[in-house]
């Protein structure tokens, strides 16, 4: 193996230090968890604090209970947030385990080489970590110019560290939340309707009579108040229709279950349209008024027939026909939901605009059972002097390729870390706050090259995720348990605030990202960016700006305001929608003008190689991305995956249920570790299904380690969607390996 | 006052949240549970399979053989029918786990025979069980039998339902909507 | 395609997948208790019809093994249990539909008559061993038991007062020694949710088993020709008795409902059924009686080798029974 200026650093140089620390708190840990009983008696002691979950995108609100000895026991979901309604998901449920999980960093890492000449990354104090950034940080500035910097995000400390970056000069931000997710729905509903879908997705489910899903698997995706609504729309007697090549737990509560082969949604899409506008079952008063291009589609779909259709999605024309004028019949209270990991075949901005478009045929959009039209209420920003304009940014280096992409593209900016890539827009430097993208993003092969072409690589994480073994220097974050953050302020029927606060001091050496990013900000000489001492001073101007304050907060944990805007749109109203044509533009004059197809069509994708399935990847209700495998009460309810395979398949290979299996895809790539075959109906002969997210290969990570596989590594063959720049990572088949392959070592420079 | 619980199977996703509720309300043991989730397929693709998810739990049964088979009295039925365990009278020989056909119960590490209590520190108070309270879709119902208001009564009264291993003769008072 | 799968994890130790808490120690336990039930009947028996002295080796000797074993059972009971230092809840408690707590309290009280006995015959048992085996390294040990037995007057109050009424202590003995035998198998019958052990069969079939393994021992140590061959006829009529029961036994769940039937068919095409067939049935039964009836006929065989395979198929049979009856269940996952 050659050896690399960044090799994967499996262990750490864990000191001594460390090591008393996890003791010490490992011991709380278990009189935390052997407290019995008792804990039920003096509840009326125990004080609660407020927060919203970080464990996934949902952020529901809720109240961190801690016992008199100041011990967290337990988070329940604050009952005037609607997003949680009084609920928490198992995973918000189990954020208590992020806390409490003894593999947490614990201290500043820097990667140094020791005698022996082998890299390692040493314990540092805090300042000695900041200095080393902020040296970096300057040098590459001064080389190259701020903007040569990428940031890359997820979640709450994205916020701090955009402030940061912004007040560095550098824009250059990007998340795989979407480009690796929900971009081709934003782009694709924002071209329809002049507005994104944005999160929670304003599909008014729970007044609905028919909900719609494209592969959607609400119940494993353990979205809080989605999966309430949906209950809430099952217990109205809602229809449920389901398209998926698998059994999912949606497809198994659903009136129809549309068995689908993979990769051929788009014909079904077509098909529906066709015979809700040649069977005149959609919505032409609604059409006439609000829309654009109605002929154009008209014309466009003549063609798409339920029978034409059947022959590339293998289902039943009736079945195309009945699920149709199911839903025309509950229109205008039907709704296809949007999805959010939307990023599939590469055509995938068209595909949602097909989606976007029944939803406007079935009269859907801003009407009650449809989709609403989301309110909130902003908490303006702490006022700052002006960021300085940089000289270039993501989108001098997107626009031209993905003209439709909103925000900043995470492969864009992987690829301009490439070291053939245009010196003037070459980027040197990683930040990495809250994603251990290597186990988002697809091609590992041009990670690891842009990875060696960088000066300087940051990871900010609470948990040794992959992303830190790569990293020059490693800052541990505080849980959301223990920190402030910004606001969440997002869309939602009514307008709400939710806060977070510490609810206990940070367990190890820890420190929130607000902390973090100030920091770092002063050393880079940034101070007007940051004219405040703490995050409750901030916090506190800006819920005052809306008519409340920290204190109050601290109380109430989430803020209701009126917005004093409708959420359907009236009878008979005039709207103007934000497209050209101020229409929903059924026909997309941006697309046309940008040289898109301005109505969506059915591309033929990749078909299975014989031999080969189609790898079809999906979440598990009790975990969240990657992130929380080793998070002790959630691994406890799963902590491996299995490869769902169709008896039938299985039958051929002879493979049964339990039977140890490596997977290897149509490029030779085979899985690092082997899992079981789970034998099931539940699934298409033709495809088999992994919950991503397991398969982690960083052994700080006690628990998950070397537990299932990984889908990403065997996900190699990516097609981009053209207009927004998202990977399209369903266009992978895998074979099954029985025995143990002999692993080539894939890291190679 | 006679407790039960009833578990709507349309509804339930599976997500497991019951459990971890559990888990943190009561704090067992990581490697336990309480309550659990089973998961159930009949049929073959693509006509005919089916699935349902069940949480399970003791059934708190009316006719309880742990109770009956437990040398100590350390298993014991208290108000409502509640099943509970007391750790500090209960040997651990596992008599009353070996009588469970639902085994519901276990050995905890401290030694003692642990299981579901319905809460009753939270039903003493008027609460739900946790299990019930965090459930997302409102898949579990509780409430008491002999009163025909109670959320479980009036679920009962209106929809299909069954038990397991009724011919267990346990009477099992956990049950599943279909 | 049927498929019943946790989904939340669940893999609690020795319960999953499958029941698997009891285990060697109940299994020796049970078999302990069987066979110290067997030698006390034949001992008080013999006792009772006079014949004390004709078979000293059965009503006066054999009587040393039963406190030793019963004692070890109670150790092996206690632990086997996961709270052992609350142990003393059992003794504090009698709750009569738990067998497990009847089993602790006959076995207590078994433990009184189990240790008098041996102790009235003290002088007798040593002068039969130092006659037949003046080498016998235990003869040092009794000695000494005898000797602190008379030094304490207490003891001897209580050995005197035992010969006084040791004939209605026999008759105790033997209702005790009855029910310990039986209760041996109602410990597993009583409990309904393992389809194997719920049936009524078990008591009368774990008593006749053990009273089998206490006759083949019997017959082992006996030094007395007519002694051997009462045991070993014995031997033959309780054999016959026990297959004819485990034959019935499954024939009964056979026909029975379907978990009965699914738990039959462990033994009868399932995982348990060639150690059943093979170890216990064959080994532990058919074989040793053929060897008896050759013996019976003259033909020259070791008495310790029919007692032997007796007394192995005996604890095999109990290993089996705790074993597949945790594995048989309701079919509830």
């Amino acid at each position: 193996m050659k050896t690399t200026r960044r090799e994967f650093i499996k262990i750490s140089g864990m000191t001594a230090a460390g090591a008393a620390i996890a003791g010490t708190v490992l011991g709380q840990v278990q009189k935390a968890t052997t407290a019995g009983n008792e804990s039920a008696e003096d509840e009326h002691e125990w004080t609660r604090t407020p927060t919203y979950c970080e464990i996934c995108f949902w952020k529901c609100a809720g109240w961190v209970y801690k016992n008199k000895e100041g011990q967290i026991k337990k988070i329940i979901g604050n009952v005037n947030d609607h997003h949680a309604r009084g609920k928490l998901c198992p995973r918000g449920t189990g954020g208590i385990g992020s806390y409490y999980d003894e593999d947490r960093l614990k201290k500043p890492l820097i990667r140094k080489v020791n005698e022996e000449g082998k890299q390692e990354f040493v314990e540092v104090e805090w300042d000695e970590a900041i200095d080393f950034i902020a040296k970096k940080m300057k040098g590459i500035k001064k080389k190259y110019g701020p903007e040569h910097m990428a940031l890359f995000i997820h979640g709450a400390p994205g916020k701090h560290f955009e402030h940061l970056f912004a007040a560095f000069g550098n824009e250059n931000h990007a998340e795989p939340a979407y480009a690796q997710c929900a971009g081709p729905r934003e782009a694709g509903f924002f071209a329809t309707y002049g507005v994104g879908v944005g999160s929670p997705e304003p599909a008014d489910m729970q007044n609905s009579k028919c909900i719609i899903f494209i592969g959607n698997h609400i119940g494993e995706n353990m979205h809080n108040s989605f999966v309430q609504e949906v209950s809430l729309a099952i217990d109205n007697g809602a229809k449920i229709i389901v398209a998926d090549p698998r059994l999912s737990t949606i497809a198994a509560k659903a009136t129809h279950w549309l068995p689908i082969k993979p990769a051929t949604d788009m014909a079904l899409l077509l098909a529906w349209m066709h015979v809700l506008i040649y069977d005149n079952l959609y919505d032409k008063e609604y059409i006439d008024r609000y829309a654009f291009g109605f002929d154009q589609l008209k014309d466009h779909v003549k063609n798409f027939t339920p029978e034409w259709a059947s022959g590339i999605t293998t289902l039943d024309p009736e079945l195309i026909r009945k699920s149709a004028y199911e839903m025309a019949a509950a229109a205008p209270a039907a709704v296809i939901h949007p999805g959010r990991h939307t990023t599939w075949y590469g055509d995938d901005t068209q595909r949602l605009r097909a989606i976007a478009i029944i939803n406007a045929l079935l009269g859907a959009w801003g009407r009650r059972g449809g989709m609403y039209i989301g309110v909130r209420k902003k908490v303006p920003k702490f006022p700052t002097i002006k960021y300085p304009h940089p000289h270039w940014s993501w989108k001098d280096i997107t626009k031209d390729k993905y003209k439709n992409a909103a925000v900043g593209i995470t492969n864009v900016l992987l690829d301009a870390s490439l070291p053939d890539y245009p010196k003037e827009h070459q980027i040197k430097g990683w930040f990495i706050a809250g994603t251990s993208f290597i186990n988002s993003i697809p091609d590992r092969k041009k990670i690891f090259k842009a990875m060696e072409n960088q000066e300087l690589i940051v990871v900010v994480d609470t948990m040794p995720m992959e992303m830190t073994g790569y990293a020059d220097v490693v800052l541990p974050e505080t849980t959301y348990l223990e920190r402030y953050d910004y606001a969440r302020d997002g869309k939602n029927r009514v307008a709400q605030v939710a806060f977070r606060m510490p609810a206990t001091e940070p367990l190890y050496d820890s420190k929130p990202a607000w902390w973090i990013a100030r920091k770092l900000g002063m050393k880079l000489g940034l101070n007007n960016y940051f004219p405040w001492r703490d995050m409750e001073e901030v916090l506190d101007w800006q819920f005052k700006q809306i008519g409340s304050s920290l204190e109050e907060m601290k109380q109430i944990g989430v803020k209701t305001v009126d917005s004093g805007e409708d959420i359907y749109l009236r009878e008979g109203e005039d709207f103007e929608f934000n497209t050209n044509t101020g229409k929903i533009e059924l026909y997309s004059t941006d697309f046309a003008e940008k040289g898109y197809n301005p109505l969506p069509t059915y591309t033929k994708h990749e078909e299975a190689p014989p031999g080969y399935y189609y790898f079809v990847y999906g979440r598990a209700p009790m975990h969240t991305f990657g992130r929380t495998q080793n998070n002790p009460n959630l691994n406890d309810l799963m902590d491996t995956n299995t490869v769902w395979i169709n008896p039938k398949t299985a039958k051929l290979w002879g493979i049964e249920n339990g039977t140890e299996i490596w997977l290897q895809n149509q490029d030779g790539i085979i899985s690092e570790f082997s899992t079981k075959a789970r034998v099931t109906e539940r699934i298409r002969p033709d495809s088999v299904y992994l919950v991503h997210g397991f398969g982690h290969n960083r052994n700080l990570l006690k628990k998950a380690f070397g537990k299932g596989i990984n889908d990403v590594p065997l996900i190699t063959n990516i097609k981009v969607d053209p207009i927004m720049g998202g990977t399209g990572m369903r266009n992978n088949f895998v074979t099954f390996l029985l025995e143990k392959p002999i692993l080539k070592e894939e890291v190679e420079s | 006052m006679r407790y039960a619980m009833a578990m709507d199977t349309r509804k339930c996703v599976g997500c497991g949240d019951c459990v971890v509720a559990c888990q943190t309300e009561n704090d067992v043991p990581i490697g336990y549970c309480r309550d659990w989730i089973v998961e159930a397929v009949q049929g073959t693709y693509p006509d005919t399979v089916q699935m349902h998810f069940k949480s399970e739990r003791c059934n708190h049964c009316d006719n309880t053989p742990c109770v009956r088979t437990c040398p100590t009295g350390a298993s014991h039925v208290i108000e409502g029918g509640i099943v509970k365990v007391t750790p500090n009278e209960c040997i651990g020989c596992g008599a009353c786990i070996v009588s469970c056909p639902y085994n519901a119960r276990f050995v905890h590490p401290e030694g003692y025979i642990d299981k579901c209590t319905f809460c009753d520190h939270r039903v003493a108070l008027g609460q739900d069980t946790a299990c019930v309270a965090v459930c997302p879709t409102d898949a579990l119902i509780f409430g008491d039998l002999d009163d025909a208001k109670s959320p479980v009564s009036i679920a009962l009264k209106n929809n299909e339902w069954y038990v397991l291993a009724p011919e267990a003769g346990t009477k099992p008072q956990l049950y599943f909507l279909k | 395609m049927t498929e019943e799968l946790f989904v939340s994890g669940r893999h609690i130790e020795h319960i999953d997948p499958y029941l698997n808490l009891w285990g060697g120690p109940i299994a020796i336990y049970l078999f302990l208790g069987g066979l110290a039930a067997a030698i006390l009947i034949f001992a008080n028996f013999f006792f009772l019809m006079g014949k004390a002295d004709k078979y000293p080796m059965t009503a006066k000797v054999s009587t040393l093994i039963p406190p030793v074993i019963i004692s070890f059972g109670l150790i092996l009971l206690v632990y086997d249990l996961h709270h052992k230092l609350y142990f003393w809840q059992l003794l504090l408690n009698f709750r009569i539909e738990s067998p497990m707590s009847w089993g602790a309290w006959t076995l207590t009280f078994i433990m009184i008559p189990a240790i008098l006995w041996p102790l009235i015959y003290m002088r007798d048992i040593i002068d039969y061993l130092s006659e037949r085996n003046p080498a016998c390294r235990l003869l040092g040990l009794l000695n000494w038991i005898d000797k602190m037995a008379n030094k304490f007057g207490i003891v001897r109050f209580f050995i005197g007062l035992a010969k006084t009424y040791q004939k209605p202590m026999a008759y105790i003995t033997i209702v005790l020694s009855l029910i310990l035998g039986v209760y041996t198998g109602i410990l597993l019958s009583a409990f309904n949710a393992r389809p194997l052990w719920n049936t009524a069969i078990l008591g009368p079939l774990f008593l006749t088993s053990g009273v089998s393994t206490g006759a083949a021992l019997l017959m082992w140590m006996s030094k007395n020709h007519d002694e051997k061959r009462l045991f070993s006829k014995l031997d033959l009529i309780l054999i016959s008795v026990e297959i004819f029961l485990i034959i019935h036994l499954f024939m009964g769940m056979k026909a029975g409902p379907l978990v009965q039937y699914d738990t039959a068919m462990l033994f009868l095409g399932g995982p348990y059924t060639s150690i059943f067939w093979v170890g216990v049935m064959g080994l532990g039964l058919v074989f040793p009686a053929i060897l008896e009836i050759l013996e019976l006929n003259h033909y020259k065989i070791p008495s310790w080798l029919p007692a032997l395979f007796i007394l192995s198929g005996g604890l095999a049979f109990r290993y089996i029974m705790v074993y597949a009856g945790q594995f048989s269940s309701y079919n509830i996952l």
